[in-house]
């Protein structure tokens, strides 16, 4: 009887695992394939060899890696500390004006990211929205604020602030308001109350949207082109080049290998450390 | 435990509190001694969870005052003040195992682990917990259990009062039964201040030194079990304690009591209430018997038995009298013998019955 139950899910589920192992797992085996074929050729019937690997090695690469993972995580501190204090508010402070915020930072993701980081680019420029706007008003010249680190992260926390803001609001409202007043009734400061009860316990949600905030960072690249003005090249950048300028498909599949797993690494090991079950108390 | 006199350790000096036009607490004056427990009635609405949040400091009072051990703790919010409650859904900290519960308000006062254990530890054995429950995930233990890890958490706190916000009210009825007494035999022990909340009279009379019953915002009565049993002071008093027989009734000029609902007149009860013209007179099921040929009774009524029900060491009848249902309530050793609806004869002693104010 369960047996041929767990037959039928299979054979129900079968058109939806093929459609999957083809526009999902096949693409990345054909990374991983091109990963290991010799430098700069395009077919896969070639004997392996993992001299992209010693090039990635070899060369500079590792800037780019520690730029994308620096940046993603400056980016994910950022992002924690200003959506927490917001997702708090509207998971149990604002009530029905929880939803005209959601709603106005959902309109945000209808407009394509492009446009979107163009709109900044024209208030930072030289003589744009803010510099102008100083300029005749106050006389303050600044010049222009674009190019350089801080507006790359600041249009990462900008561009990504749906992906942390949405998870931490469903987190926190996690929390029963009861668990909050018995724990200040038994004496508990504000803070002890925030590290004791609603940290821990808000914890899956905080998890999932630092997660995915990060995942989507590393592989972010328009944010440094065009606020950052490739001050700092990123590895989505480099992976990037390497298809397109280079026409090097075996080395940019190496460095997609390489941050891919890189990554997965990360989230494996921050998944691990954090046992989900036992937040949600059911060890 | 009426008599002694004990120091007030929370006074209630009328207090009132308004959301917006409507008063939920309407000068509530009250003194809570010391060591007592008091419970606190009323159905819902009554303004008894509104007071609970003011006393505990959850909310403030839009007027009076309230006193904790002489001092004025209006606006000392709740983590400020030495009183502690359990709440209704428990409030238990999911994420944490039973002895880390209990420990919670130790740790908060920086108490050192081993002794902080060695308390959770004495606490489990008093609120009768196996003590390799000291490591158990509190959300794995059983709704009873669940109850007993709560109190000893407040316990743990050590606090000078300890509130109770219906507690036992999601517990099936033996599990609650037996709860009752063990709340109660803990009050004994520790000596502390209990203030517990229900809408169960008959919980607060099991386990209570004294009882406050209230209705919209006020207190209607405060006294202890007995007193308010044996000598509600109005109608909805003694209609909240479960099953009376009420009428309504006129004093006659020959000092009987005119029931004009069945037509008939009534000896009155010694406990005359002033010169009234109307009145409620109450009579408990327990006091009326059936009469045989010959026996006699100050009170007599002629009635039909409509149904018998069997409630255990005790039978409960339903006497039907002109257009009036009676409740008739008999220990099982004198049941009543004969068939339904026949003819019966009701009665009972005049002192039995009481004369209530002429209230709503």
């Amino acid at each position: 009887m369960r047996k041929s139950l767990r037959r039928a899910g299979l054979l129900s589920s079968l058109p939806i695992l093929a459609l999957l192992a083809l526009v999902f797992v096949a693409p990345l085996l054909v990374v991983l394939g091109f990963s290991v074929m010799p430098t700069k050729t395009f077919t896969l019937l070639q004997w392996p060899t993992l001299e992209n690997f010693g090039t990635i090695v070899g060369q500079t690469y590792y800037k780019s890696l520690l730029w994308s993972l620096g940046l993603s995580l400056a980016t994910v501190v950022a992002l924690l500390l200003i959506c927490y204090p917001l997702a708090f508010a509207m998971a149990k402070v604002f009530g029905v004006f929880t939803n005209v915020i959601t709603v106005l930072v959902v309109l945000t993701l209808f407009v394509s990211e492009n446009i979107r980081l163009f709109g900044w680019v024209l208030v930072f420029m030289k003589g744009g929205l803010l510099s102008g706007t100083l300029k005749a008003w106050l006389g303050l010249e600044i010049g222009s604020l674009l190019y350089n680190v801080p507006v790359t992260v600041f249009g990462l926390v900008y561009v990504y602030f749906p992906f942390m803001l949405f998870p931490l609001t469903l987190g926190i409202s996690m929390v029963p308001d009861e668990l909050r007043h018995a724990a200040a009734d038994l004496g508990a400061s504000r803070w002890t109350v925030l590290r004791e009860i609603d940290l821990p316990l808000a914890m899956p949600g905080i998890l999932v949207g630092c997660m995915l905030t990060f995942v989507l960072c590393t592989g972010a690249m328009l944010e440094s082109k065009l606020l950052g003005g490739q001050k700092v090249i990123v590895m989505a950048d480099e992976i990037e080049t390497a298809f397109t300028y280079g026409q090097n498909w075996p080395l940019g599949s190496a460095l997609s290998v390489v941050l891919i797993s890189l990554i997965g690494m990360i989230a494996v090991f921050v998944l691990r450390r954090i046992d989900l079950d036992q937040i949600l108390g059911k060890t | 435990m009426s008599g002694t006199e004990r120091s007030v350790v929370l006074r209630l000096d009328g207090i009132t509190k308004k959301f917006g036009d409507f008063a939920a607490l309407d000068g509530i004056s009250l003194d809570i001694h010391d060591g007592e427990f008091l419970t606190v009635v009323g159905p819902s609405g009554s303004g008894k969870t509104t007071m609970i949040r003011l006393l505990v400091g959850m909310d403030s009072p839009t007027g009076g005052d309230i006193y904790l051990k002489g001092e004025r703790v209006n606006d000392v919010p709740a983590n400020k003040r030495p009183t502690c409650m359990v709440f209704q859904s428990l409030a238990l900290f999911p994420h944490r195992t039973v002895g880390q519960n209990i420990e919670f308000p130790l740790k908060i006062r920086k108490v050192p682990p081993v002794e902080r254990r060695a308390r959770a530890m004495e606490l489990i054995a008093l609120l009768h917990l196996p003590a390799e429950y000291y490591d158990k995930n509190v959300m794995q233990c059983s709704g009873g259990e669940q109850q007993r890890v709560a109190l000893a958490r407040a316990l743990a706190f050590d606090p000078e009062i300890l509130f109770f916000d219906e507690p036992l009210s999601a517990l099936d009825f033996r599990l609650r039964k037996m709860l009752e007494k063990e709340l109660k035999d803990l009050h004994r022990q520790t000596g502390k201040t209990f203030v517990y909340i229900t809408h169960s009279l008959e919980e607060a009379m099991v386990m209570s030194d004294r009882i406050a019953i209230m209705r919209v915002g006020r207190i209607e009565q405060i006294g202890t079990p007995d007193e308010i049993y044996n000598a509600p002071t109005n109608r909805f008093v003694a209609e909240f304690m479960g099953e009376v027989n009420l009428f309504h009734v006129r004093c006659a000029p020959d000092g009987r009591l005119e029931v004009p609902e069945i037509g008939v007149s009534l000896a009155c009860p010694e406990t005359v209430v002033a010169d009234v013209a109307e009145a409620t007179l109450m009579v408990r099921p327990e006091v009326i018997r059936f009469l045989g040929p010959g026996e006699k009774a100050d009170c007599v009524l002629e009635g039909t038995v409509f149904n018998e029900y069997v409630l255990g060491s005790r039978v409960q009848y339903s006497v039907r009298v002109g257009g009036k249902t009676l409740s008739v309530e008999r220990l099982r050793e004198d049941r009543y013998t004969g068939a339904l609806d026949t003819g019966v004869v009701i009665g009972w002693n005049a002192r039995d019955s009481r004369l209530l104010g002429p209230g709503s």
